[in-house]
């Protein structure tokens, strides 16, 4: 166990290295995304995050060889980022676990290209009342933007809207389609 | 028990201003509900509503007796007479003998006439108690020829108040919204109707969802979320004209509008300052006052009778419970406790009752809480209730429920008795409104 969490602590140090190494190449970042908007909560949402991300690949691959890291880690950033859909359980808006690593490669591509935008989508399932619904998914969406800010992309970049659960992905009433609608969706612009 | 399924188009006239390019004129009846009568309550009283007799020629389509019965059916509160079964056809006084109608079980009588002079229709019409063998109500009332369905609700309206000494309803409108879908494209329609659901026309057609229609306390306006700019903002709309303004347009959610009894401000939910709050706007002047202050989701706002103090819904507990504000700014009373979920509370107009919707097991219903002793009642059998609404004489109750994998709207009388369903002639039918009793 210990040898894991110094093997993650490792990989976190160097995901800021790469995070840094990147911003490097001239793009300023949008300060008015920092500030008050980033509660506590996310704040440990943040680390976790590093903690996680890459661990395992990284300690047994080794530093010998600098580029062929970055290549495969590009790789899998860029595999992480073909996930844009982020499942939630019934009446919350925590971020799941497995959603993480994918968020933290999505805020770093929105750091390095800082005029891409994104709509952040906030959906529920469609039990529940509808004015409910409708903040539960702007919570939603709100959650993903301040952890995405909170891992390195700017305010300006990300806009929320809610429909609550007036878009369903998946028509239907069941347990499947329900799970399928609780979501939020990221739309790059 | 009766079962009745019929349905009728009314022409659309084309009232709105066109203020907005996705807004069509809806040419065709496509609006209508249809009505059926799913269950009778017990306790009916049994009321012969004999036909009218007529002089002069009446216009095409229901009689006004017919709609007075219908009516009285859809209440749950009377059993009405098939006609013929009734032994005479009395149109006035000395025609009445109350012994046969004795004989026949009923407890009230009502007979009338009809004369038509140029477009206008004239009805006089009485009620008579059978047991008493008094008459309780004599009058008369009348309207255009194009409108006997105004007079058939006015006249139910009567008998109802007569009885029951509660207003009748029957003259009120139901705002909701209809949800089409053919192949990729979804058509959202914010319909006015009867409570009967006949005389639907459309005010608003849009690809966009359009939620949470909410009347003005005079009955002429209608607030109402629209996403048709691409996110929410909160509308006020006369009816009369088709005049639209947005009432609430601040970024991120503008939501969950409700009325001052007053009707000069709107308790409104939005997300501006962070998250969901709740707020009040005062219409003329725009100034507008936060009411809650939490990090938790407060939403769905709505005076209580007084007219001082509100009920609204927030999570600040885990889950989305019912909390009262007795005076505006005061600390907020959490006031239902019966399971996770309760959210959108109506309170009715007396103060006696607030009717929410209700997670119970895996099941949505709705339910009512006495505020005199706080006990909590399931007053719905249906499992996938929403959106209450309370009739303005708090003795029926609409909400949206699924039938078959489709929304209709359903109507219970307040402690759950009697029932009718009103679903669309296709597509979904969902957040019901019921209209204030305009004099």
């Amino acid at each position: 166990m210990k040898f894991s969490v110094q093997s993650k602590a490792f990989a976190m140090l160097l995901s800021v290295g790469l995070v840094a190494g990147c911003s490097s190449t001239g793009d300023t970042m949008d300060e008015e995304g920092y500030g008050s908007d980033v509660a506590p909560l996310d704040q440990d949402g943040g680390s976790t995050v590093y903690s996680g991300a890459d661990g395992d690949d990284v300690s047994s691959s080794g530093l010998s060889d600098d580029q062929r890291q970055a290549a495969q880690q590009q790789a899998e950033q860029e595999a992480l980022r073909n996930i844009t859909v982020f499942y939630f359980d019934f009446d919350t808006s925590e971020i799941k676990q497995e959603a993480r690593d994918v968020l933290v490669a999505h805020a770093r591509y929105l750091a390095d290209n800082p005029r891409q935008n994104v709509r952040i989508e906030g959906h529920t399932d469609e039990r529940g009342t509808k004015e409910y619904n409708l903040a539960l998914g702007e919570r939603r969406a709100s959650a993903i933007q301040r952890f995405l800010i909170v891992n390195g992309a700017s305010r300006g970049q990300l806009e929320t809207i809610s429909y609550g659960e007036e878009k369903p992905a998946v028509r239907g009433s069941s347990e499947s389609a329900w799970a399928q609608n609780r979501r939020v969706e990221l739309v790059f612009q | 028990m009766t079962h009745n399924a019929y349905r009728q188009g009314f022409p659309f006239a084309t009232a709105l201003t066109a203020l907005v390019l996705f807004m069509l004129v809806a040419g065709s009846a496509r609006a209508e509900l249809l009505i059926r009568i799913t269950e009778g309550a017990d306790a009916a009283l049994p009321i012969a509503v004999v036909p009218f007799a007529e002089s002069g020629a009446m216009p095409a389509g229901d009689k006004v007796s017919s709609i007075v019965q219908a009516d009285l059916t859809m209440s749950g509160e009377f059993r009405p007479l098939d006609p013929s079964k009734m032994l005479s056809l009395p149109s006035q006084r000395s025609e009445v003998y109350f012994r046969d109608w004795r004989l026949l079980g009923q407890r009230y009588v009502l007979v009338g006439q009809l004369n038509r002079t140029g477009e206008r229709v004239e009805a006089r019409y009485e009620l008579f108690d059978v047991n008493r063998e008094e008459r309780i109500l004599g009058e008369t009332a009348g309207a255009s020829a194009n409108n006997v369905r105004t007079l058939a609700h006015h006249i139910s309206d009567r008998v109802y108040e007569a009885i029951t000494g509660d207003p009748g309803v029957f003259s009120t409108k139901l705002a909701y919204i209809t949800l089409n879908r053919t192949g990729d494209e979804t058509r959202y329609r914010l319909q006015v109707s009867d409570v009967d659901g006949k005389r639907a026309r459309v005010r608003l057609e849009s690809r966009e969802p359009i939620l949470s229609p909410a009347w003005s306390p005079d009955g002429k306006q209608l607030a109402y979320v629209s996403f048709e700019t691409g996110k929410p903002v909160v509308f006020t709309h006369e009816l009369a004209t088709g005049e639209r303004k947005k009432a609430a347009d601040f970024p991120g959610l503008n939501s969950a509008p409700a009325w001052s009894p007053d009707g000069k401000s709107l308790l409104l939910t939005l997300s501006k300052d962070g998250n969901a709050e709740i707020y009040r706007l005062e219409i003329a002047s725009g100034n507008l006052t936060r009411l809650t202050n939490h990090w938790a989701i407060d939403t769905e706002g709505v005076w209580d009778h007084t007219g001082r103090g509100i009920f609204y819904t927030s999570d600040r507990s885990g889950g989305p419970q019912i909390y009262h504000m007795e005076r505006l700014g005061a600390e907020p009373k959490r006031i239902t406790f019966g399971s996770r979920y309760n959210a959108r509370a109506r309170p009715d107009a007396k103060g006696e009752y607030v009717y929410y919707v209700h997670q119970r097991n895996r099941a949505f219903h709705i339910a009512r809480i006495n505020l005199k002793n706080g006990e909590e009642s399931v007053i719905t059998r249906t499992e996938s209730d929403e959106s209450p609404s309370v009739s303005p004489n708090g003795r029926m109750l609409i909400y949206a429920t699924q039938q078959n994998g489709t929304s209709v709207l359903t109507v219970v009388s307040a402690n759950g008795g009697a029932a009718y369903s009103l679903p669309a002639a296709d597509g979904d039918v969902r957040e019901p409104a019921w209209g204030p009793i305009v004099r």
